[in-house]
């Protein structure tokens, strides 16, 4: 094969293989990705719909943590104004707690909850999810984002 | 005493990398290599005395007295001294003037030598600044504590303590690739003999990468108490790209060492896989993401790993943007060839690496523009399995494709065993566990790349009996190694994805949940003490098949962390996991525990498929070492590859 046509079929090789993963990346960004919401959010910008995917991330709320029927979890997150419930039929991982940073995706069902596919808990003592803090500093002010993250945990 | 030595010795560390940097660089000769073995040897001192004051708990040291305590077992306190931000650096820092060492020894005399050794001594250099400037771990207390902060539970595994070792000796690894794809350009030397000196380099990162990342998938599958092995998670991601694009490399190395084709190409893929692994050290450890391995973030570091990042790769790349034009291009071949293939691999894993990389800094820079927003496992499964399955399916006609031109009629003729025997299996399998969907792709692939690679193998062998089996080169025992351990994880992966079940029961003392032909009776909990933990035991009889036992999923609570883990319990059978975790009680409910129990078939095939590819490297790599024929002498015309198979397979026109 000639230099010349070696080098085209190269070329258009890629270029099919490029156009088709920028095709196909498209598409799944545009059906998976989900939003980061507070729950004042959520009731702000009118969010919950059945269905709907979402992240939603904030505070335990305390006393909020409980169990339905089935032995799933359920809880609420708050970002001090508003609240979430939650559904979760799993194992929360190892730091969730009530009061502690917690960030929930899954979709929202008929009555508005959040049925959650995976929680996420701080990964330790000194950390937060970052989305978290700067939502608590929005809705609560610096000092109630930095009061939680100096609250001891025992 | 002990810390402040451990200091000097990265100050004397750093000045002969200095040093091998501009001798290597300007002149070089035997004291370049000597100081490249110095540079090891001291940064290897280095952190032996960390090491040591981790072991003996030296609380002055305020890495130790942040990390360590005193009731931590020995094996983790040894790890400690790599499980924080500042031990995890100087480890870098050695693996990096380890690799400059071993280069010192092992490569062969001459100019490419000495460039490559004055690059990775500028980047030994750059790390080693970093580490004294911002991020020294040899920081004293004035006021030592009486015992230390612990170190974060999770951590505390063997899986993990095994984990940056070798994840480092691939990423950092990388640096070494780079350094020698920058000395060839330096020399405007990028032909088949530096390929041929690169490859095993290439393969020794790229093994102990795969291995890096197989720990870390494992030791989420069971530590973090969810069954999972893969998030999709930007931390994974940023180990996982660079591992892509040196899977790439060590394919096209193929090409630039046997036939001189791909040269610009070959050399543009060993500066990206390092600026990749920079990128995702940038990534982890700046802390604009949520991660484990985000250990004390700090923005600081963050910039300056950006500029770190930004001068190497520019400078790699204005580099690279000078000299290859002056690359020459290798001979013709058709476009159904051996070169082709590879042409074709090389595309499709740097495009689904591409791919990563979109779905992984896409949320950053959101981030940027004050939208959150999240990119997780669906966009990957969207897009990156079918670029997999696709390549996956060229696979088994790759390997018994030959260079220049192939004919495609008698392979595919030569292959449709494999084909419908995959068939078959998919099919069966998607009846069996009534799932489609993804299943019946992944298994189909899968089962025909190992079916395939089992068909060329035997065709390599010839008849003749097993005997032969033996004299088969090495290189082909690594690429059929390596290929049929990516078929079996490819079916593992598919089958633990798309038939995966759990659940979660509520369960009070005597009570029993079933599950998948188990059942499980829940005897109640107690409690036990470790080293530095207390832990909640459940009893939990497992009646399967007739046979009765006793297993304990815990929960342990480490007092000085002040947090806990989970513990599963793990039954291995045949066709998979059974996997029991303990969850919470119930608190409107006394005495109700809940417990998750779940099924991961074939997960094994997963964790041995990986590990069976970073053996195919190894054994590739072993076979480059036993070789060891300067490429100068071989004739262009034989094939390493050809030599063990019958005559008859030339029936195809080469």
């Amino acid at each position: 094969m000639r230099k010349r046509s070696q080098r085209l079929w190269l070329i258009g090789a890629a270029a099919a293989l490029v156009a088709g993963a920028i095709g196909l990346g498209a598409v799944a960004l545009k059906d998976t990705v989900a939003f980061f919401y507070t729950p004042s959010d959520l009731v702000d910008k009118n969010v919950i719909a059945e269905g709907k995917s979402a992240r939603v991330g904030g505070l335990v709320e305390v006393g909020s943590e409980s169990h339905d029927s089935d032995g799933a979890l359920v809880f609420k997150i708050t970002d001090g104004k508003h609240n979430l419930p939650v559904i979760f039929d799993g194992i929360p991982p190892d730091l969730f707690k009530e009061g502690q940073g917690v960030v929930a995706e899954g979709r929202f069902d008929a009555q508005g909850q959040l049925v959650a596919k995976r929680v996420l808990a701080k990964h330790d003592e000194n950390y937060m999810p970052k989305e978290v803090y700067d939502a608590l500093k929005k809705n609560a002010g610096e000092a109630g984002a930095e009061a939680f993250m100096k609250e001891p945990t025992s | 005493m002990i810390a402040e030595l451990g200091h000097l010795l990265a100050f004397l560390a750093l000045a002969t990398a200095a040093s091998q940097s501009v001798l290597g660089l300007t002149t070089g000769g035997a004291p370049v290599r000597r100081l490249a073995v110095a540079t090891g040897m001291f940064t290897l001192l280095s952190m032996l005395t960390l090491v040591i004051s981790f072991v003996r708990l030296d609380f002055s040291v305020e890495l130790v007295a942040r990390n360590s305590h005193s009731l931590k077992p020995i094996i983790y306190r040894i790890a400690g001294a790599w499980g924080n931000h500042e031990g995890s650096m100087l480890l870098w820092c050695l693996i990096m003037a380890g690799y400059g060492a071993a280069g010192a020894m092992f490569m062969r005399g001459g100019k490419l030598r000495d460039r490559t050794l004055g690059v990775q001594g500028l980047l030994t250099t750059g790390s080693l600044l970093y580490l004294l400037i911002a991020s020294s771990p040899f920081v004293r207390l004035d006021d030592p504590p009486l015992d230390g902060g612990g170190m974060n539970p999770l951590l505390q595994d063997p899986a993990v303590a095994l984990h940056p070792p070798f994840l480092y000796t691939g990423y950092v690894g990388l640096s070494f690739v780079f350094s020698i794809a920058a000395a060839g350009l330096i020399i405007g030397k990028i032909d088949r003999e530096w390929a041929a000196r690169t490859r095993p380099w290439a393969l020794t990162a790229w093994s102990a990468l795969t291995i890096g990342i197989t720990l870390g998938a494992i030791w989420a599958y069971y530590e973090l108490g969810w069954g999972g092995w893969w998030f999709w998670d930007p931390v994974e991601n940023a180990s996982f790209m660079p591992w892509l694009v040196s899977a790439a490399l060590v394919h096209s190395l193929i090409v630039t060492e046997k036939r001189g084709g791909m040269a610009a190409w070959t050399v543009f893929l060993a500066v990206l896989a390092f600026c990749l692994a920079l990128l995702g050290t940038f990534l982890v450890r700046s802390g604009v993401m949520t991660s484990v391995h985000a250990f004390a973030t700090d923005p600081e570091r963050g910039i300056i790993l950006l500029i770190g990042l930004g001068i190497t790769g520019g400078a790699a790349l204005a580099l690279y943007a000078w000299r290859a034009p002056k690359i020459m291009a290798g001979p013709e071949f058709d476009p159904v060839s051996r070169e082709g293939a590879l042409i074709l691999n090389n595309l499709f894993l740097s495009v689904a690496a591409a791919l990563v990389l979109v779905g992984t800094v896409t949320p950053m820079f959101a981030q940027a523009l004050n939208i959150s927003l999240s990119i997780g496992e669906p966009y990957f499964q969207l897009t990156f399995a079918p670029m997999m399955a696709v390549l996956l399916l060229f696979m088994p006609l790759a390997q018994a494709s030959t260079w220049r031109r192939t004919e495609i009629e008698p392979l595919l003729k030569r292959f449709w065993p494999a084909m419908a025997l995959a068939i078959v299996v998919a099919v069966g399998a998607a009846v069996l566990s009534g799932k489609t969907l993804w299943l019946i792709p992944g298994i189909l692939v899968g089962v025909w790349v190992v079916a395939g690679v089992a068909m060329d193998l035997a065709r390599r062998v010839g008849p003749g009996g097993a005997g032969r089996v033996f004299r088969l080169p090495l290189t082909v025992w690594g690429m059929a190694i390596a290929h049929i351990g990516m078929g079996l994880f490819v079916i593992g992966a598919t089958a633990e994805t798309a038939a995966r079940s759990e659940r979660t029961f509520p369960l009070r003392q005597g009570e029993v949940a079933e599950m998948a032909g188990w059942t499980f009776r829940f005897d109640g909990v107690g409690s036990a003490e470790g080293p530095n933990y207390l832990s909640t035991r459940a009893d939990i009889t497992v009646t399967h098949d007739g046979k009765t036992e006793v297993i304990h999923p815990e929960k342990r609570f480490y007092p000085v962390a002040g947090t806990g883990t989970t513990e599963v319990a793990i039954r291995k059978t045949m066709g998979g996991d059974v996997y029991v975790a303990l969850g919470d009680t119930i608190r409107e409910e006394p005495g109700v525990w809940r417990i998750r129990i779940a099924h991961h078939p074939l997960i094994d095939w997963v964790f041995g498929g990986a590990g069976l590819i970073a053996i195919g490297g190894f054994v590739s790599l072993a076979a480059r070492i036993r070789r060891r024929v300067p490429v100068t002498e071989q004739a262009p015309a034989t094939e390493p590859e050809v030599t063990g198979k019958p005559p008859a397979t030339a029936g195809a026109p080469a």
